[in-house]
């Protein structure tokens, strides 16, 4: 048994693979190995926010600093992504419904200035932080999320409003979004400063070749 | 004791598995280390009872579990299909309960080491270990029920292990060599395998 159990550690990336695909992520992603959403949070619990007291702060690098209601996010123009969500440990759920507003405009209504490099992002729960480049931030798959699955997100998703970087890694995708702060140089986040990467490309960083997002 | 540990370890791994319960409950962080801790404490009394100077009628029972008659292993090969007339304390489903806790507890000990220390260890072994560990959780819950089914529907059984000792008959039925060993007489020659009861 310590022998199976061994070399189940060591090729079970491997094994996962195929068993997510053969369970899918309906009744079968039930099983050890499926591709269901698992939740990794890293502080005591889910921060409650109601809805009506969520704010976004968006500071620092910018002309105007923003302090955005839901609804001020709701009434941007809105983008829809259907797109896989792939963890870094493996499990992939396939074709999970995104909305909510582009980064991008997000930033265009603070105003970037030219000395700006990248954004640090903040979290609700007090422990978990993020970064991207302002490249990176500027994709067309890169929302201030505030609907997941056809109805508002989740507490235990991240709602009422998460970010959500389509092409990397689950992790980059910073739950119960606070604030943005647009700096030179960003700082790496929580999970990067635990040893993932930075840059989290999915099949194309963190060791890992899942296929990539499209 | 490792019952109660052991009862800990399948509470908290409800939460941890299935996103719903973990919704519902919350305190992630809370269930986690209650779970963590109860599986690195779990060998202890183990240990601890099996080592010591006072563990040497338990240590005889576990030699047991790796000594098999050779109606013991015709039952096993023929998947229960043969009669078996028993003579051991153990019967030979307890044997192989006792293989597949002892192997679990050092998998579960292992993969969930690598779960919680996951910097220290190659990312494609968390995942390894993640699915070894969640498919293992999977058997022992199986295994647990069974355990528990047994037990209900074997009162004598139950009683010997609440109370720590079976009555003369149950032991002259169901483990005469064992009843002889107790009483310091020679065992007596394996008997014909008589018909399941």
């Amino acid at each position: 048994m310590v022998a199976g159990g061994a070399l189940g550690i060591v090729f079970g990336a491997r094994v996962q693979n195929v068993v997510g695909s053969a369970l899918g992520s309906g009744l079968g992603g039930l099983l050890p190995g499926g591709n269901r959403f698992r939740i990794y949070t890293v502080s005591d619990s889910f921060p409650d926010i109601p809805p009506s007291t969520y704010r976004l702060k968006v500071t620092g690098l910018v002309d105007r600093p923003l302090d955005l209601t839901l609804l001020d996010l709701m009434s941007m123009p809105k983008t829809a992504l259907v797109k896989d969500f792939q963890c870094v440990t493996g499990w992939r759920v396939p074709n999970v419904h995104w909305e909510g507003v582009r980064l991008s405009e997000v930033l265009a209504a603070a105003g970037v200035q030219r000395t700006a490099g990248g954004l640090e992002f903040g979290s609700y729960d007090g422990v978990d932080t993020e970064s991207l480049t302002l490249a990176q931030a500027g994709r067309p798959d890169v929302i201030v999320a505030y609907r997941m699955l056809g109805g508002p997100i989740t507490t235990e998703h991240g709602g009422p409003v998460r970010l959500y970087v389509a092409p990397m890694y689950g992790y980059k995708s910073l739950k119960w979004l606070s604030a943005i702060q647009v700096v030179k140089q960003p700082t790496p986040g929580f999970w990067e400063q635990n040893g993932y990467s930075t840059d989290a490309w999915v099949g194309n960083s963190n060791g890992r070749d899942d296929t990539p997002i499209d | 004791m490792t019952a109660s540990l052991f009862a800990i370890l399948m509470a908290t791994a409800l939460p941890l598995y299935f996103v719903q319960v973990e919704a519902f409950i919350g305190r992630r962080n809370l269930v986690a280390e209650v779970h963590t801790w109860s599986g690195v404490v779990l060998p202890i009394p183990l240990v601890v009872g099996v080592a010591g100077p006072w563990g040497s009628r338990l240590r005889r029972d576990v030699r047991r579990f790796n000594i098999w008659s050779a109606a013991e292993v015709r039952w096993l090969r023929t998947l229960g299909r043969t009669p078996l007339a028993e003579r051991d304390k153990f019967n030979p489903g307890q044997k192989l309960n006792a293989f597949f806790v002892g192997g679990a507890i050092v998998v579960m000990l292992g993969t969930g080491s690598i779960l919680k220390w996951y910097r220290f260890f190659p990312l494609s072994w968390r995942t390894g270990a993640t699915f070894v560990h969640d498919l293992l959780a999977l058997a022992i819950f199986l295994v647990v029920f069974g355990h528990i089914s047994f037990a209900i529907t074997h009162r004598d059984a139950l009683r010997s292990m609440i109370v720590g000792w079976v009555p003369e008959g149950w032991a002259k039925r169901h483990a005469p060599g064992w009843l002889a060993e107790e009483r310091g007489q020679e065992e007596l020659p394996e008997p014909d395998p008589v018909p399941a009861k």
